[in-house]
């Protein structure tokens, strides 16, 4: 049987606001775009995004993207490739002006220009004890307010999408390793397609999912990590994962840093403003690696809140119901849902909680997927794009500063988009011949899951992997945990192998799509942790016991996991900027 | 907690039916949203749309013992023990909880929920003062999850036609916005018997809006702007 084959200039496969940013830029191109999500565009993950997005407009305090990349070099913990965070900053107004001119909704200052708020690790005069206001905000609802913008644009554009599309795996060509296109599933019909293209991209977002706590989406399995790491490709920096400060306990919903950025901190049960030991200068609004650990401390140490002392309180209060209603009235209404806790009043109860991936398919600024081959550390892949949080371009590095990510997802969305365009116009007009074996590798799954008649329960072994990485894998790190972790995530690799679903319709069939996705969770539980393990050191989001300290001399290095043997293999940070001298690593306090 | 669940599998089945579910609710399961995915780890075929899990999403939407809402912002404890779910009125089922909602999102396309202004960008933001920009508080915040849609008898006779509460809230937040300059367009293209003026009033868009939003509210703007032209 042969699937039916649909043939683009470009694919793009997720629909938030890196996909839909590098979408854009694709159709106005008039190229044949095809932009593939498993959800409607605007259920994207990005919508979730809450507090700002940086730039350094310089509308309420002096600032300059030197500080910027400053701010975002020593947030990395250096592990940061300066080329890419200069490229970055660079180019945050423009591409943030551009959001405005498409009608975002940005909040205003009396001025009439965008109103930008202060955010965590976001310094004038670099790291100076001065905070730049820097996150432009839309309320707290920035990312709902970016994405439908996008998606409205798109609309006007003419972009196609494929809406309820799964991308199952990706498509290479024998001979020198292009990437053609992807194998998809139609969610409504449970067929399969094969989509060809001269330039695939991948903003398949993050995978907050292999934890148990998470403030993220159900649908973030880490897909596109799954289908790259089963394609060959490594993973980069998958050992960082971010615990952002305050996700509502027990809920795991997330509360934005925003709050902090407003005027609100954190309590312990003592009613004492711990950040201050912690981080004299920045306070509460240290980088959010710093402010976890803080939190963490504080609640082993005996000083949590509530009857299990397992949490801590951000107030607010006293910011008054007017700030609150204005700036903040997207965390008034969840924390009434989700904490009976109306911040008018009361306090919030919150717990460090997995909110975003560091690391991703390696790339350059460009958004070029880059892999060792021969003698180079990092080769193009011919064929291959990826963006946004599912890429490690890397300007994150072991620690991601808050508003950067959304700037991260429309920078690279838009460079990435324009790189496709110019190297499609470079290629020849037919498309390349696909292999014969295309589509094998999702058969073979897809055969595997409906011939399988018993066997384990998705959620079971997927609830059993999100256990073992939460207790194994966490805000403090320690060597026989992260041993223990490594076979246990392997025991659960084993069992996802054997699953079996009682579903046996072709109709919306999302039995078979959590299957698929469990197979993601997995390829991204074990490149965090068996990288995790390896990464002898603390840095950033990576925090061990035994290695409590720093150590530049062995480990300024980006990590590469290959799925294959779970082999490791590392490369060179660029400390070296584009234009401007390097930031030496120092260290790193707030 | 009792749920009783609409199933249907056109694969399967000759007709639609009312299933059971008994389902054993954790100390943590607070929202609806929480006993839905208890149910389906009894009945791994039961087949409902669902992602961020805290209202901004706007996937899992449902009718919920007769009103439309969200599923992970609706809390058990406001429910009574015995729940009925249905899949939202007004649009085809494709499976289950899941309908097919190309005609909702064919009226949304067709108000051009996007920012007209020809003149050339400028370098920076365009000026909009914060009273300009409150002008879009209420209306830009909606999820498209089409709650008030399908809550709105016009809509279920004419979805063809009437553009529904979601797309004339999003008509309006394009008419309220000092930096669009379609206002004329816009009107015009309303001013339709059917289009906007299948508005009846009836306001269940307003009472079932899991963001408290104000459909109606919007729509009596539009139909000031179109008297005020024409006089």
């Amino acid at each position: 049987m042969t699937l039916p084959v649909r043939r683009f200039d470009a694919i793009v496969v997720g629909a938030g606001g890196s996909g839909l940013r590098a979408s854009l830029e694709l159709s106005r191109a008039n190229l044949k775009v095809a932009v593939l999500s498993k959800v409607f565009p605007t259920r994207s993950h990005t919508v979730a995004a809450q507090g700002g997005i940086a730039a350094p407009l310089a509308n309420s305090t002096e600032d300059h993207w030197h500080w910027h990349m400053y701010d975002t070099v020593k947030g990395s913990d250096y592990l940061g490739d300066q080329d890419a965070i200069e490229y970055m900053c660079r180019r945050a107004n423009e591409v943030v002006v551009e959001l405005e001119h498409m009608g975002l909704p940005f909040d205003r200052l009396e001025n009439g220009k965008i109103y930008q708020r202060p955010f965590g690790g976001h310094t004038q005069d670099y790291g100076s004890p001065k905070m730049a206001m820097r996150a432009c905000a839309a309320a707290d609802r920035t990312g709902h307010a970016m994405l439908h913008t996008l998606y409205q644009q798109n609309l006007r554009a003419n972009t196609q999408f494929f809406v309820e599309w799964m991308a199952l795996d990706l498509i290479r060509d024998p001979q020198d390793g292009a990437v053609l296109g992807v194998t998809a599933l139609e969610m409504e019909t449970g067929e399969v397609s094969i989509l060809q293209a001269k330039a695939t991209l991948f903003a398949t977002g993050g995978a907050g999912r292999i934890y148990w706590a998470t403030t993220n989406a159900f649908i973030n399995t880490g897909d596109g990590l799954g289908m790259a790491a089963r394609a060959g490709i490594p993973l980069e920096d998958m050992e960082f994962w971010q615990f952002h400060p305050t996700g509502v306990a027990g809920a795991g919903v997330l509360i934005t840093e925003g709050v902090r950025g407003e005027g609100g901190y954190l309590l312990n049960k003592d009613g004492d403003r711990f950040m201050e030991r912690y981080a004299p200068n920045a306070r509460d609004l240290a980088s959010r690696d710093v402010v976890s650990r803080a939190m963490t401390t504080e609640i082993k140490e005996g000083r949590g809140c509530g009857e299990h002392g397992d949490h801590v309180l951000l107030k607010l209060d006293h910011l008054g119901p007017e700030v609150i209603n204005q700036r903040l009235p997207g965390i008034r209404e969840i924390a009434i849902k989700f904490a009976n806790a109306d911040p008018v009043r009361d306090p919030i109860p919150v717990v460090p909680t997995v909110h975003y991936q560091m690391g991703g398919i390696p790339t350059n600024y460009l958004g070029q997927v880059v892999v060792p081959e021969g003698a180079s550390k990092e080769a193009v892949l011919p064929g291959f794009y990826a963006s946004g949080e599912c890429a490690c371009v890397s300007v994150h590095g072991a620690n991601r500063l808050g508003t950067n990510s959304l700037l991260d997802l429309v920078v690279f969305g838009k460079a990435a988009g324009e790189q496709m365009v110019r190297d499609i116009a470079a290629l020849p007009r037919p498309h390349r011949n696909l292999p014969k074996d295309a589509a094998d590798a999702s058969r073979a799954r897809l055969a595997r899951l409906d011939g399988a008649t018993s066997g384990e329960r998705v959620d079971a072994v997927a609830n059993d992997l999100r256990r073992a990485m939460q207790a194994h894998c966490g805000v403090f790190r320690f060597p026989e945990e992260l041993v223990k972790g490594v076979e246990m995530v392997k025991a659960i690799a084993a069992r996802a192998a054997r699953t079996s679903i009682g579903d046996r319709s072709m109709v919306f069939n999302t039995a078979r799509i959590e299957a698929l996705e469990l197979d993601n969770l997995v390829e991204t539980a074990m490149a965090t942790v068996v990288s995790a393990e390896a990464r002898k050191e603390s840095r950033g989001a990576q925090a061990r016991a035994d290695f409590p300290e720093r150590d530049d001399a062995n480990w300024i290095k980006h990590t590469l996991w290959y799925r294959e043997g779970n082999r490791l293999e590392y490369k060179p940070v660029h400390l070296k900027a584009l234009s401007v001298e390097t930031f030496e690593p120092k260290v790193r306090s707030y | 907690m009792k749920l009783t669940i609409y199933r249907y599998d056109p694969d399967q089945d000759e007709r639609p039916y009312l299933k059971d579910y008994e389902v054993e609710l954790a100390q943590s399961d607070r929202m609806l949203l929480d006993a839905l995915v208890r149910a389906k780890a009894q009945d791994d075929s039961l087949a409902f749309r669902r992602s961020c899990r805290e209202g901004v999403c706007g996937s899992d939407a449902i009718n919920i013992n007769g009103r439309n809402g969200l599923a992970c912002i609706t809390k058990i404890a406001d429910l009574p023990q015995h729940v009925t779910l249905r899949p939202l009125p007004g649009l085809p089922v494709i499976r289950d909880l899941i309908v097919d909602m190309t005609q909702f999102f064919r009226q949304y396309e067709s108000v051009k929920p996007y920012l007209v202004n020809h003149d050339a960008p400028p370098e920076r933001e365009r000026l909009q003062s914060p009273v300009e920009r409150d002008e879009l508080n209420g209306l830009y915040e909606c999820i498209l999850c089409a709650c008030c849609t399908t809550a709105c008898p016009s809509f279920w006779w004419n979805p063809d036609k009437f553009v529904g509460p979601a797309g004339l809230l999003q008509a309006y937040r394009f008419l309220a916005d000092s930096r669009d300059q379609a206002t004329s367009e816009r009107l015009d293209d309303l001013e339709d018997p059917y289009r906007l003026f299948r508005c009846h009033t009836i306001m269940n868009c307003v009472d079932v809006c899991p963001k408290n939003l104000n459909p109606t509210r919007a729509i009596g703007k539009i139909k000031e702007m179109m008297v005020r032209r024409a006089v």
